[in-house]
């Protein structure tokens, strides 16, 4: 990948592979890139990869236990749950809808929050404080009350957790750009770029928008991993994804009661939630040590 | 002398600061009733010491800020708010810092072409690119800085990349503020011969703002002299330098280091501090720290007054002052 308008001698590399150089650094983001990888594979494969269909009951194995346990089976190698369905095949099944809430969830709440951001930064002084006072309003409620009163008055059903969740991070990316660009508007730049004639949409999207982008960029992967959290938690308490969809968080609920005869039921779901978030978070940290120009050297 | 390209008559800029619910808001007066002419292919210095509206002034005549009161002609046009987006590409800018002068998400070659990109929506693509790369070459830096980012680049590379996107735009007035107070000693001579260079080459008028006044010997032809948001002095560059009429001029150029060993030079200490810019005094703004001051500087205010020469200044500084440092 090289530049194509550059001449021979000075040809630079392409945006990606440079992007790459830098991300290869971090030795946890590219663990946490790999598991994500494997996540999204996962994710987009999932009635391929998965031995059963995650909804198949075998009545006559449940809860077997994993298959390297006494009593356990190599036919389902994570074992089964109460009603004798795969858990290795839920799990995989599971990954495709918590991604889903995250994809969702992330790219509704980011570009709303930087759409209203970009407006209160540009905006004259009482629209500022509108907008941000009503910021506060949501911010001031717990998120996940608030998430749970949502999807209460929406009814429960996983599209309606994603809208709640997406309302409730939305003015964290609110707040977060209408403070870079405050800070990225009394810059010079921002005065030349007036100077030679842009005008304002120019100025919000090319001039300050990609300046602003790299604590956007941390806050949405970390968000990302916040919205597969809580969609899990409102699937344990049964306002998410309703049985027998096989999201974590539901599934987490399910077993609940079986926690002390049964170990594999509860912490397999639970296990890919917190490596799943964790793979995020190390990512989002590689992300932006990379997106940074100011931490390239020439 | 043909005729200018920008004058300015009585610009005043004010802000008003601190309203509150039950405040009145304070006038402060950044610039108050400055008038000058740039011509093509001369320099204009405005010197003063820091907050004495000079960085105010550039704003208005790069048309980021609108004059409170006066006038602003630019070839022979008023340049009034609703005149701005066909004004602007006249007038450009270059910033001290050149640091956060250069947007630090695009490449050289980006920075250059924006403003034809703007201004220049017909020209096709490989023509800027043609223009962005000529530019790079009259400012002195190599063809392959054209995709580079600009934190790549040292302060003075940056100060030309700044220059060259100013050019960009074919523009009649460049406005200099402070352009090389920000760099090493060692390149502010190459960017000041640069910037001499380049108004030779494109005829442009220079409005050169900076408190250096070794600086402004160097590439100046006029100077006026600012203090608290008035001018003071104005003149040509040879006049006002050889012989100084205002006392504030004459303490400025006292402070200036020169390179004349064992130069018999005495030192005028300036006491007392500079008035609030909020405060409007009747008499002259520098009364409180002149020493030369008597009843009638603390009771009314002195008007630029002489020909080419001008001193705002009730008992203007003559060949005898001088003969005595």
């Amino acid at each position: 990948m090289t530049d194509a308008t550059a001449p021979d001698e000075t040809a630079r590399p392409g945006r990606l592979r440079e992007f790459w150089f830098y991300f290869r650094e971090n030795r946890g983001a590219v663990f946490g890139l790999w598991i994500f990888v494997g996540f999204v594979i996962c994710a987009a494969l999932g009635p391929w990869l998965a031995p059963y269909d995650p909804t198949e009951q075998f009545r006559e194995f449940a809860l077997l236990p994993p298959a390297w346990q006494e009593g356990g089976d190599w036919a389902f190698p994570l074992g089964t749950d109460p009603l004798g369905r795969d858990m290795l095949s839920r799990l995989i099944e599971g990954a495709r809808y918590s991604f889903f809430v995250g994809v969702i969830v992330v790219t509704v709440a980011a570009s709303g929050g930087i759409l209203i951001g970009m407006v209160a930064g540009f905006a004259p002084q009482w629209l500022d404080s509108v907008i941000m006072r009503i910021m506060d309003v949501i911010l001031a409620f717990p998120s996940l009350l608030l998430a749970l009163v949502l999807v209460a008055i929406l009814g429960p059903s996983l599209t309606n957790a994603m809208i709640a969740i997406a309302i409730v991070l939305q003015p964290h990316y609110v707040r977060l750009t209408r403070a870079s660009v405050l800070a990225e508007k009394q810059k010079d730049y921002v005065t030349s770029a007036r100077v030679a004639g842009a005008g304002l949409l120019r100025l919000m999207f090319v001039t300050v928008l990609p300046n602003c982008l790299a604590p956007i960029i941390v806050q949405g992967a970390l968000s990302f991993s916040t919205a597969i959290l809580d969609a899990a938690a409102l699937g344990f308490l049964g306002m998410g994804a309703q049985p027998p969809t096989p999201e974590w968080g539901t599934m987490l609920a399910e077993a609940r009661e079986f926690i002390l005869r049964a170990w594999w039921v509860v912490t397999f779901p639970g296990l890919a939630i917190l490596i799943t978030v964790l793979a995020i978070n190390l990512m989002g940290d590689g992300l932006r040590d990379a997106l940074d120009p100011k931490l390239k050297r020439s | 002398m043909n005729a200018p390209v920008m004058s300015a008559s009585a610009l005043a800029r004010h802000y008003e600061i601190g309203a509150g619910m039950f405040r009145k808001p304070q006038t402060l007066r950044a610039v108050q009733r400055v008038d000058f002419s740039l011509y093509a292919g001369r320099t204009l210095a405005v010197v003063g010491e820091s907050g004495c509206g000079k960085s105010t002034l550039a704003r208005m005549v790069t048309m980021i800020e609108e004059p409170t009161a006066g006038e602003l002609t630019l070839d022979g046009k008023p340049v009034v708010k609703s005149a701005w987006p066909e004004l602007r590409t006249d007038v450009q800018i270059v910033f001290q810092d050149p640091y956060g002068s250069l947007n630090p998400r695009q490449r050289i070659g980006t920075i250059l072409m924006e403003p034809l990109v703007i201004n220049r929506p017909d020209m096709s693509a490989a023509e800027r690119e043609t223009k962005a790369r000529e530019m790079i070459g009259l400012v002195g830096l190599r063809p392959e800085h054209f995709d580079r980012y600009p934190h790549m680049f040292s302060g003075g590379q940056r100060q030309r990349i700044a220059i060259a996107r100013a050019l960009m735009l074919d523009p009649k007035v460049l406005v200099l503020d402070e352009p090389v107070s920000a760099l090493d000693v060692s390149i502010q001579s190459a960017v000041l011969n640069l910037l001499v260079d380049i108004q030779e080459r494109m005829n442009l008028a220079y409005l050169f703002i900076s408190h250096d006044l070794s600086v402004v010997r160097h590439v100046c032809d006029d100077i006026i002299v600012m203090y608290l948001g008035q001018a003071v002095e104005t003149g040509p560059k040879e006049a006002v330098f050889a012989a100084p009429r205002h006392p504030y001029t004459k303490a400025l150029l006292s402070a200036t280091p020169r390179a004349e060993p064992g130069a018999n030079k005495e030192r005028i200490k300036l006491t007392g501090e500079l008035p609030s810019p909020l405060a409007n005094l009747p008499g002259c703004p520098f009364a409180p720290r002149c020493w030369k001051v008597q009843e009638l500087c603390r009771a009314e205010r002195p008007s630029l007054s002489g020909e080419d020469h001008a001193a705002a200044c009730h008992f203007p500084l003559d060949d005898e002052d001088h003969a005595q440092t």
